[in-house]
């Protein structure tokens, strides 16, 4: 029997994925963008909508970013709000540990899961820069070491409260004139390195008890919080070879937590291009990376890697002979993604190899170095190579990210979407109507 | 504010007399339910009222097993029911004491892209060491400081809410620009309790500056509603406050005849075990009686707190508004699209626009 993947809906976010630039582009930040992307979800029986977040504004040598999107909703309101126009799809954000208190949200989560009737979930991230601690009264910044340590407090907490009320606690019994069962429903008690709190909660226990814990982080420490804590792990690891090794690494840290396979559904992130051939489909594909790295992103791109100004070269001219500045990245700030480049000097001796040998523009390097597109091809080879990859887990299914606003997940609803039910793969209705129903993963 | 009379109804739990979740069309079981809220929602906006308030508090639910327990995120509550309805104004309450201002900001300036231009917002300060013991962070502060706090929260929720323009968002394909960062500010706050950089990361809000609102019956609190407020609740008659609309507070048990409104109330008490008491003035009557008891007061805006839900919130919108509109005191049907609209103010300039 082939093995029913997951799938579900990245709202296209403030990254260079997103083409805003196309005539078809509407509105990030108008609610109907966001009700349509959710009903094309529903609609093709996806399993969640996600919603990322970032609580500053980018900035790249001391000014606000401007090619990417900016600007977005907060998460916890506008999925609230989603729960009215939708009946059954997951409603999930990211949520930070660092600039947030357990009690608040907490309560957050209990409140959406019940106002959805048991559709929420958190991806549950973590954060140390004083650059964002900005915004907040609080500050609330951590040494970089001590991030996970902070998380995974703020989620043991979180638990504690989601678990501080029982079901069966609220009797709401007229003729008797019990409210509640028990007086001390909801108290809690912590203390410890990070928090100091005791008290009762005030949201009895919500449809799923607990909302459905995304993580995605990528470290030993991420991986390893994910294995311990987590339901589902978003990845960027969506080729079949490191998807394979990242697969095997983090469900093979589950047994040590009493933990099996199927209690941790992988879920890489994926974009696509849809074309009626393969061949068109790839012609499509370079235009959309076309689009997404313009000539100025192409620069900002670079400098990002080069942690350095390099505003006087030409996009379509040569990689800089100046090396990279090694050391803390100064140049790009609230921007996560830079981390992946831990040794800018060897990226750039690769990426100078790379454009020898192909004889390629900084421009042509940027795209070639950053290809997102992990899904080419005409619907029926998009649906073998996801089929493939579930197969041979490499995943359990993906988070599927548009490349434009609002209806980019329109012709993969109508013409992929079938041709996974058909091969099996993939549900033709939903059977439950909590999250924690399509994913398959219980409150442990 | 506008000509004629302003009506809002407080929405929370099953009401705000203590036994009235135990009344006979009381829904007890679905008070953390969506569909609750959205019958709430739908039936004060049948009444063509101005807004619903939601109560909130970060505090720990009542210590007797004979109340109603439990309540859900009051902002989270209005998002998720304000698209089922098209005028009603929703003002959801914020504990300025012991959340960010930041994510509020946001969270109201998407309320109101949701609504399309119908989020409003109440600040509350919490003085209980039981809700400061839930965030383990400090010791309550003192009354003023509480106060002085609060008002800081109002200016960085507003300056956040200024800190895009309205045309921020360019998408110029030319220069590969989304946005004017020049358009982008800024707030650079920095006060006595804390300081917030900005600007936010949402875009302006429909309504420019959504209305803030603040329940006030002591002088401390007054001066919090002119320092920030847009409207003020209050409780007292001439309540000696300046400058924001004026919406006074009545709790109301209505019914047909007064008799039987007071055999009602009288009933609750007893089941409740002791005579219900409130912050306001209570009105205990027919909706004909509260007709000529609003049109004899002295300001045009009413916070009508039922005493019991269903019943009460169905008195106010079936019984009161019929009889308002009749003698020519209330609108026939809804004349703006935003809360701004229907409160008679204008959408505010940016601050920070040149």
């Amino acid at each position: 029997m082939t093995k029913q993947m997951h799938l579900a809906a990245h709202f296209p976010g403030v990254n260079n994925t997103t083409v805003w630039s196309d005539p078809d582009a509407g509105s990030h930040i108008e609610f109907s963008s966001f009700v349509r992307l959710a009903q094309t979800a529903e609609r093709a029986k996806f399993d969640f909508f996600f919603l990322a977040e970032g609580l500053r504004l980018r900035e790249q040598g001391g000014k606000i970013y401007d090619l990417d999107v900016v600007g977005r909703p907060d998460t916890f309101t506008v999925l609230a709000a989603l729960a009215a126009v939708t009946e059954r799809l997951g409603l999930t954000g990211t949520i930070n540990s660092t600039f947030n208190e357990p009690f608040e949200v907490a309560r957050q989560f209990a409140s959406l899961d019940h106002l959805s009737a048991g559709r929420a979930g958190w991806n549950v991230v973590t954060s140390w820069d004083a650059f964002t601690g900005e915004n907040f009264r609080r500050g609330g910044y951590l040494p970089e070491d001590q991030r996970y340590v902070r998380a995974k407090r703020f989620l043991e907490t979180a638990t504690e409260l989601f678990d501080s009320w029982r079901s069966g606690d609220v009797l709401a019994d007229k003729e008797s004139g019990e409210f509640v069962s028990r007086a001390d429903a909801g108290s809690f008690e912590r203390h410890d390195e990070q928090f100091d709190i005791h008290g009762r909660f005030d949201v009895p226990r919500s449809p799923q008890g607990r909302p459905v814990i995304l993580q995605a982080g990528d470290s030993d420490e991420g991986r390893e919080f994910a294995a311990a804590t987590a339901d589902a792990i978003f990845t960027r690891h969506g080729m079949k070879k490191e998807g394979q090794a990242f697969y095997s690494d983090v469900k093979g840290r589950l047994a040590k937590y009493g933990r099996t396979p199927e209690q941790l559904v992988v879920l890489p992130a994926a974009t696509f291009v849809l074309g009626d051939t393969d061949a068109e489909a790839a012609e499509l594909a370079d235009i959309v990376r076309h689009q997404q790295v313009s000539g100025q992103t192409a620069i900002k791109f670079l400098e990002q890697v080069w942690n350095r100004d390099l505003s006087a070269y030409d996009p379509d001219g040569p990689l800089p002979e100046v090396d990279p500045v090694v050391g803390e990245n100064t140049i790009a700030r609230g921007r996560a993604s830079v981390r992946m480049y831990r040794d800018p000097i060897a990226t750039a001796r690769e990426w100078r190899e790379l454009a020898e040998a192909k004889n390629l523009s900084i421009r042509e390097v940027v795209i070639e170095k950053t290809g997102r597109q992990n899904l080419i091809g005409a619907p029926e080879t998009v649906a073998n190579s996801m089929i493939d990859l579930v197969d041979s887990e490499a995943c359990d299914g993906f988070i599927l990210v548009p490349h434009v606003t609002p209806g980019g997940l329109d012709p993969f609803a109508d013409k992929v979407v079938p041709l996974l039910q058909e091969r099996g793969a993939f549900r033709t209705e939903y059977t439950g109507s909590t999250l924690r129903d399509h994913l398959g993963i219980d409150v442990r | 504010m506008s000509e004629g009379l302003h009506l809002a109804a407080a929405l929370d739990g099953a009401g705000w007399h203590p036994a009235a979740w135990r009344e006979p069309d009381a829904r007890p079981a679905e008070l953390l339910s969506a569909g609750y809220w959205k019958d709430l929602a739908v039936e004060a906006e049948r009444g063509l009222l101005d807004f619903v308030t939601i109560e909130d508090s970060l505090g720990p639910p009542a210590d007797r097993t004979d109340r109603v327990q439990g309540r859900l995120d009051a902002v989270l509550t209005a998002s998720r029911v304000a698209p089922h309805t098209r005028h009603l104004g929703f003002i959801p309450t914020a504990i300025a004491t012991h959340t960010e201002p930041f994510h509020l900001s946001k969270a109201i300036a998407t309320l109101d892209y949701v609504s399309s231009g119908r989020a409003g917002l109440r600040v509350r300060v919490s003085a209980s060491q039981a809700d400061a013991d839930h965030f383990g962070r400090r010791q309550v502060p003192s009354r003023e400081d509480l106060f002085d706090e609060a008002a800081d929260y109002i200016e960085v929720v507003r300056r956040l809410w200024d800190s895009w323009e309205d045309d921020a968002e360019i998408r110029d394909v030319a220069t590969g620009r989304f946005i004017d960062r020049d358009k982008l500010h800024y707030i650079d706050f920095e006060g006595r309790f804390f300081s917030v950089k900005g600007p936010s990361i949402t875009p302006r809000p429909p309504q420019g500056q959504p209305p803030v609102a603040v329940l006030a019956h002591v002088p401390v609190a007054y001066r919090l509603a002119e320092r920030g407020a847009d409207i003020v609740f209050v409780t007292e008659r001439n309540a000696p406050v300046e400058g924001p609309a004026v919406f006074t507070d009545l709790v109301v048990f209505l019914d047909d005849t007064q008799q039987a409104a007071a055999a009602r109330k009288a009933r609750l008490d007893e089941v409740a075990g002791e005579e219900y008491a409130s912050d306001a003035e209570i009105f205990t009557g027919t909706p004909a009686g509260l007709a000529d008891f609003l049109a004899d007061w002295d300001t045009p805006g009413f916070r009508l707190r039922p005493g019991a839900i269903p019943h009460d919130l169905t008195a106010i919108t079936r019984g009161l508004v019929p009889e308002l509109q009749r003698r020519g005191l209330f609108r026939r049907e809804y004349e703006a699209s935003t809360l701004r609209g229907l409160l008679g103010l204008d959408r505010p300039a940016n601050r920070y626009a040149a």
